[in-house]
């Protein structure tokens, strides 16, 4: 086992890592934009409707991630939906990005004294606007770091999509092992793909942190 | 199949418990090693953390049970998956007693030093039950994460909750109430934690205030 046949290898897993970002990218953006409006449903819809919002959001973090993708993929046929292993997958991750997310921008909603949208109402603004130019923008700032720091986990939360055969890093990872039975080298490969990712990027997470953190 | 599948669930709870004890205990050295005087230890502490927090935990289950099973060591699915999620709940934990640590006034370390206490004395008696308080919420809260991981260990055969509901889906082609009925369970499984995290964690507060 040498130093080249090792890079090899993470070469070989590097298409499994253009799913995994093509996968994470999808369920972020759909699932940061469905956090907003659960979070503002969960605070302004009348009763039933939040209820059910709430209901959603909990059982998107209290399932484990790798059971809402075996109900998309194994479950919905049983009603006569069947999904591909992708829409499956964005429809997991979406679910579950959405409802870590909303608890997220709940508190930092909420983390914005109730004296501001007094005094913007005070200042003429309607309610959309002052949420629009008075909250939001404190909010996000916020908001942000820890939406980063999801999306990192959700990263690598990707690698569960190998149980429903999405061809991402671990399924290749996976294959190349079954071929070449040298698991060790291998895993350790998928294990640097997904680190050369996610080390810069905590790293980033940080450093945006600190700046945003200056002006508060 | 409700039965069927509710019996893995004392294997999910086995071993959730058994790897936050380990990751509970090596956690402590963890911390040690990341407040150490010397900074090197420093260093490697946090290399360690970096490198375990950077890897999803999928993949070093499958380098523990996979990979080591190549170098000659040979892990049962649910040693591997008791081993993975220990050393994993050992950073994770470790940094979250390194929190608690921060809001210890070093004064009293001095202090414990000046009056001749051991290290496990200053240790056990003088950092642990203070810290205990702040850090217990999220530990709980960390408690809960590792049980979903532990669904995890169903990808390497370890026969618990989510391995019976997969079993179940295939062979009666019921995966929805299968994955529902597991889906229920975890929610089950943690209602109960999470309450009694908010409950210590609004107790840690007012103490803190009284205090």
């Amino acid at each position: 086992m040498d130093i080249q046949t090792w890079f090899g290898y993470v070469v070989e897993l590097l298409p499994g890592l253009v799913t995994a970002m093509q996968l994470t990218g999808i369920s972020l953006a759909l699932g940061f934009p469905l956090a907003l409006l659960f979070a503002l449903l969960i605070d302004i819809a009348p009763k039933p409707l939040n209820w059910i919002v709430i209901g959603v959001v909990e059982i998107g973090r209290g399932v484990p991630l790798l059971v809402l993708l075996y109900i998309f993929y194994q479950g919905l046929p049983q009603i006569d939906i069947v999904p591909s292993a992708m829409v499956a997958a964005v429809s997991a991750f979406t679910w579950s990005t959405a409802s870590y997310a909303t608890e997220t921008i709940r508190s930092s909603i909420q983390s914005i004294p109730r004296g501001q949208l007094e005094a913007a109402s005070a200042a003429g603004l309607s309610g959309v606007d002052s949420f629009r130019f008075v909250i939001m923008p404190q909010a996000a700032r916020i908001a942000i770091p820890p939406l980063m720091g999801l999306a990192i986990i959700m990263f690598q939360l990707s690698s569960l999509a190998y149980v429903i055969t999405i061809s991402e890093v671990m399924q290749s990872a996976y294959f190349l092992g079954t071929k070449t039975f040298n698991y060790l080298p291998v895993f350790l490969a998928a294990a640097a793909v997904y680190a050369s990712i996610t080390i810069p990027a905590s790293a980033l997470v940080t450093s945006i942190e600190r700046r945003l953190a200056k002006h508060v | 199949m409700i039965g069927y599948i509710l019996q893995g669930m004392i294997w999910t709870v086995f071993i959730t418990l058994s790897s936050f004890a380990i990751g509970a205990v090596i956690g402590v050295a963890v911390a040690g090693a990341r407040t150490a005087p010397l900074l090197i230890v420093r260093g490697i502490g946090r290399a360690w953390v970096e490198i375990i927090r950077s890897v999803p935990p999928l993949v070093w289950l499958f380098v523990v049970f996979f990979g080591l099973a190549e170098v000659g060591l040979r892990l049962t699915p649910l040693q591997a998956a008791i081993f993975t999620f220990g050393i994993i709940a050992s950073v994770y934990l470790g940094e979250i007693y390194r929190g608690g640590l921060a809001t210890l006034d070093r004064g009293q370390i001095e202090a414990s030093r000046a009056l001749g206490l051991g290290s496990f004395d200053l240790l056990t008696k003088i950092i642990a039950p203070q810290i205990f308080r702040t850090v217990s919420p999220s530990m709980v809260t960390y408690g809960m994460g590792l049980m979903k991981d532990s669904a995890l260990a169903s990808t390497i055969g370890v026969v618990e909750m989510t391995f019976r509901a997969n079993q179940q889906a295939q062979s009666t082609g019921q995966g929805l109430a299968a994955f529902a009925i597991v889906g229920a369970a975890y929610l089950l499984l943690s209602i109960p934690l999470g309450a009694w995290a908010r409950r210590a964690d609004t107790k840690s507060r007012l103490k803190y205030v009284v205090n």
